[in-house]
C-alpha cells in the first residue's frame, strides 16, 4: 500500500485517522473532565480503558459460548457490561486512591495514581496473562468509497459504527453536561469547588460521578479498540493514554470540545505520518506535537489560561 | 483537648456492617468479569473460563477487610492522635538516622571482602548500588526540587548508550568517557526541561514520561547507530588505571602479584559503583545547603512565594532537573561497562516506575530512605521468586498505600535544611 500516491491514497489515511481519532478522543474526555475538576492528571485512565477493552472481549467470548450470535443484540449487550463493569472501576479508583488525597501535597495524587496505574497493569496481566488476546472479526466488509483502478479506498461498516457511537456519544454526553442536574453541578465544580460546596452541591458525588462518566467513555473506547484492531494485551493502555492525554492538552486541557478536537487531530496525525512518513515514529510524531504545544500555545488549541492565584 | 478523659470508643455496629456489605458489593462488580472470567487458549481461538471460587474469595476478603478497617480505626481515633505520633516518630527515625548510616556504610565498604561475599552476593550489591545511585540522582529532581519525572531512564540509556559508542567507535575508555555521559544527559535534560518547565508541574510528568518513550522509540529503530532491538555488544569493561583485568602478562592480578580470579573485577566494579554512589550523595548533601539547593526546597513548598522573592523558578527547576539527569548518565555509563551489552529493553517505563519507586517508598528527600527502598526493591524478588511476578503489583499497591498513608515517603525529609539561628534549635542534618 506505501507509496501508492494520489487523492485516493490521501482519503482513506483520512478515513483511518479519523476512526482513530474518535476513539483518542473518547478517552481524552476522561482526562479533561478530571483535570477540569481536581486539576490532576488521572494517570491510571489508560489502564481503564484497557480494562474497558478486557471486560468486552470477556463479554464476547461469554456470549458465544452461550450461543448469541445475533450481532446487533451482541454488540448492545457488550457494551452495556463494559461500560457498567468499567465504570465500577473507574469509582472505586477515586474512592481508593484519590479522594483520601484531596487537600495532600501536590505530588501525593499523581504518585498514588501512577503506582494504581502499575497496579492495574499487573493485576490484569496476572490474572489473564501476557500473551496477546486475538478476538475473531465480528463486524466485516464496507463500501467501496473510490476506485481508482489501481488503490481502492474502502470505507468498512466498522469504521462507520466506530465515527457513529462516538457521535452519538459526544451529543449525548455534551447533552448531559449543559441540560441535566449532574452536568450544572459538574461544571460548578469545576469553576469553583468550594463555592459549589457551600451552596449545596454535594462536591464527591460530583467528583465519583465525572470518574464514573470517563470510564464508561473509556470503556466505549476500549470496546471500539478491541473490534477495529482485533488484538488487546494488558499493556494498550499506556500508549493509549499517552496520546489521549496528549490529545486532552492539545485541544485545551479541562475542555470537552478540544478534547474531542484533540483527539481527531492525534489521530490524523498519526495516520498521515504513518502513511507517508515512517510508521515506526509515529509515536514520536504524537509525543513531539505535546512538547511543541506545550512551548507554543500551552494552553491547548480550546482551552482557557490558568491563572493561579495565591 | 489532652485534659479530657477519652471518650470509649463507640462503633455503631450496623453502620459498619452496611459499610463492609457495600464495600463487598463494590469488589463483587469488580472482581466478576475480570477475576471470575479467563481468557484460555484453546485451539480453536480464545475460548472462557471461569473461576467463581475466587470472586466468592475476593469479596469475603474485602468484606473482612474493611470491617476490620472500620474497627481500627474507630478505637484509634483517627484525627487527634496519629499526627503527633508522627512528629514523634519521625523525631525518633532522625537521630537513629546517623547512625543506621554509618553501620550501612561500614557495611558496604566492608562487604565484598566478608566471608560469605561470593560472586552472587558481590553482583547483587552492584545491582542494588545501581539503584541507590539511580534513586539519589532522582531524588534531587523529585525529592529537592518537587519535579516529577517519569522518563528518568531516557538519561539512563543516553549515558549508557553514549558510553558505549564513544568507546566502541573511538576507542575511549571508561573513565574518559564518564564525564561526557553525565554531560550529554544534562544537556538533553537542559533541552527538554526548558520548554515544558515554565509550565505547571503536572505537564512535567507526562511529558518526562513521552520523553522516555521517545529515546527508547529512537533506540529501537535505529539501527546503523544503535543497533536497534539486538542493542550494542561488546562495549569494554573498565580497567584499573590502565590495568586489564585479564589472565596473564600485564593484568591486574600479575601485576600485584595475585593469582587471577575472575572475582577481581567483579569487586572492582562494586567499589565504582559504590563511590559513583557516595560521590552523588555527598553533591546532594552539599548542594541543599548551597543558595541554589535552598531554592530547591523552597520551590517545592511554594512556588509563588518563592517568585515574590525574586528566585527565577525556571531556572532553579532546569539546574535541579539537568543535575539529576547528570547524574542518571553517569549511572547508565556504569551500567554499560558492567554489563557489557545493553538494548532497548534494559530502558522501559517500567525502569522508571521502578527508580521513582524507590524514591517514593524511601521518602522524598531522604537519603537513606531511598538506600532501604532500594534495598528492599531488588532484595525482594531475589529471596522471594514465588513472589516475582507479583513484584510489580506489590509496588504500585506499596504507591497508592504510602501515598496514603504517609504522603511524603516512610522517611520524609521535610525539614528545612538551613534555618535562622534564632529560630527553633537547628535542624539536625538527616542524612
Amino acid at each position: 500500500m506505501r507509496g501508492a500516491g494520489g487523492m485516493e491514497y490521501f482519503l482513506q489515511q483520512l478515513i483511518n485517522g479519523l476512526t482513530l481519532g474518535a476513539i483518542y478522543g473518547l478517552i481524552a474526555i476522561g482526562y479533561t473532565m478530571v483535570y477540569g475538576i481536581i486539576g490532576m492528571i488521572n494517570f491510571a485512565h489508560g489502564e481503564i480503558f484497557m480494562i474497558g477493552a478486557f471486560v468486552s472481549l470477556i463479554s464476547f467470548l461469554v456470549l458465544g459460548t452461550i450461543g448469541l450470535t445475533w450481532i446487533p443484540l451482541a454488540l448492545l449487550i457488550v457494551l452495556i457490561t463494559a461500560m457498567l463493569f468499567t465504570s465500577i472501576y473507574g469509582w472505586a479508583i477515586e474512592r481508593i486512591a484519590y479522594r483520601p488525597l484531596r487537600g495532600s501535597f501536590r505530588l501525593a495524587p499523581l504518585i498514588s495514581a501512577i503506582g494504581m496505574s502499575i497496579f492495574l497493569q499487573n493485576y490484569v496481566q496476572i490474572l489473564q496473562g501476557a500473551r496477546v488476546k486475538p478476538l475473531q472479526p465480528v463486524i466485516t466488509g464496507g463500501f467501496v468509497v473510490a476506485d481508482s483502478g489501481d488503490f481502492t479506498v474502502v470505507l468498512s461498516y466498522l469504521q462507520i459504527i466506530i465515527m457513529a457511537t462516538t457521535l452519538a456519544l459526544m451529543i449525548g454526553f455534551w447533552a448531559v453536561i449543559t441540560r441535566t442536574p449532574f452536568g450544572r453541578s459538574q461544571r460548578a465544580c469545576q469553576q469553583d469547588r468550594l463555592m459549589a460546596g457551600l451552596v449545596g452541591i454535594n462536591v464527591d458525588r460530583t467528583i465519583s460521578l465525572t470518574f464514573v462518566t470517563g470510564a464508561a467513555l473509556a470503556a466505549v473506547a476500549g470496546l471500539l479498540v478491541t473490534l477495529y484492531y482485533g488484538v488487546i494485551d494488558f499493556f494498550i493502555g499506556f500508549l493509549a493514554g499517552l496520546k489521549a492525554f496528549t490529545a486532552a492538552v492539545l485541544g485545551g486541557i479541562g475542555s470537552l470540545p478540544g478534547a474531542m478536537l484533540g483527539g481527531l487531530l492525534i489521530g490524523l496525525i498519526e495516520a498521515f505520518w504513518a502513511a507517508y512518513f515512517d510508521s515506526e515514529y509515529k509515536d514520536v510524531a504524537a509525543f513531539s506535537i505535546l512538547v511543541l504545544v506545550l512551548i507554543f500555545k500551552p494552553t491547548g488549541l480550546l482551552g482557557r489560561p490558568e491563572v493561579e492565584k495565591v | 483537648m489532652a485534659a479530657h478523659p477519652e471518650p470509649a470508643p463507640r462503633i455503631d455496629v450496623v453502620a459498619a456492617l452496611k459499610e463492609a456489605g457495600l464495600a463487598a458489593l463494590v469488589a463483587l462488580g469488580l472482581a466478576i468479569p475480570l477475576v471470575g472470567f479467563q481468557t484460555v487458549e484453546r485451539i480453536d481461538g480464545l475460548g472462557i473460563d471461569t473461576r467463581f471460587g475466587w470472586v466468592a474469595v475476593a469479596v469475603a476478603a474485602v468484606f473482612a477487610g474493611r470491617l476490620l478497617l472500620i474497627f481500627v480505626q474507630g478505637s484509634r481515633h483517627w484525627g487527634s492522635r496519629p499526627k503527633r505520633r508522627f512528629v514523634r516518630l519521625g523525631e525518633n527515625t532522625k537521630s537513629h538516622l546517623r547512625i543506621v548510616g554509618m553501620i550501612g556504610l561500614a557495611f558496604g565498604l566492608a562487604m565484598p571482602l566478608l566471608p560469605f561475599a561470593d560472586r552472587y552476593y558481590v553482583d547483587l550489591g552492584t545491582t542494588v548500588l545501581i539503584y541507590v545511585m539511580l534513586g539519589w540522582g532522582l531524588n534531587i529532581v523529585v525529592g529537592l526540587a518537587g519535579l516529577l519525572d517519569l522518563g528518568y531512564v531516557a538519561f539512563y540509556a543516553i549515558g549508557a548508550y553514549s558510553f558505549a559508542l564513544f568507546a566502541i567507535h573511538f576507542d575511549v575508555s571508561f573513565w574518559a568517557a564518564l564525564p561526557v555521559a553525565g554531560i550529554l544527559a544534562a544537556f538533553l535534560g537542559v533541552l527538554l526541561g526548558f520548554p515544558v518547565l515554565r509550565l505547571r508541574g503536572d505537564y512535567l510528568a507526562i511529558v518526562t514520561l513521552g520523553f522516555g518513550e521517545i529515546i527508547r522509540i529512537i533506540l529501537l529503530n535505529w539501527y546503523d547507530f544503535t543497533g536497534g532491538p539486538n542493542g550494542l555488544s561488546g562495549i569494554p569493561r573498565p580497567s584499573f588505571f590502565g590495568l586489564e583485568f585479564s589472565r596473564g602478562e600485564g593484568g591486574f592480578a600479575a601485576t600485584f602479584g595475585l593469582d587471577y580470579s575472575p572475582m577481581h573485577r567483579l569487586i572492582f566494579l562494586y567499589y565504582v559503583i559504590l563511590v559513583l554512589a557516595l560521590i552523588t550523595n555527598l553533591f546532594t548533601l552539599r548542594i541543599r545547603r548551597l543558595p541554589v539547593g535552598r531554592a530547591w526546597e523552597a520551590l517545592r513548598e511554594d512556588e509563588i512565594a518563592c517568585r515574590a522573592l525574586g528566585i527565577n523558578p525556571t531556572i532553579t527547576k532546569l539546574s535541579a532537573f539537568a543535575i539529576g539527569a547528570m547524574f542518571g548518565g553517569f549511572a547508565g555509563a556504569f551500567f554499560a561497562t558492567r554489563q557489557g551489552f545493553i538494548s532497548p529493553e534494559s530502558f522501559t517505563f517500567l525502569e522508571s516506575a521502578l527508580i521513582l519507586a524507590v524514591v517514593v517508598l524511601g521518602g522524598m528527600g531522604s537519603q537513606t530512605g531511598v538506600v532501604i527502598a532500594a534495598l528492599f526493591l531488588v532484595l525482594l524478588p531475589e529471596f522471594a521468586r514465588e513472589l516475582a511476578q507479583f513484584r510489580m503489583l506489590l509496588f504500585g499497591g506499596a504507591m497508592v498505600l504510602i501515598m496514603i498513608w504517609r504522603p511524603r515517603g516512610l522517611l520524609a525529609h521535610r525539614e528545612p535544611t538551613v534555618r535562622l539561628s534564632d529560630g527553633p534549635p537547628a535542624a539536625e542534618q538527616s542524612a
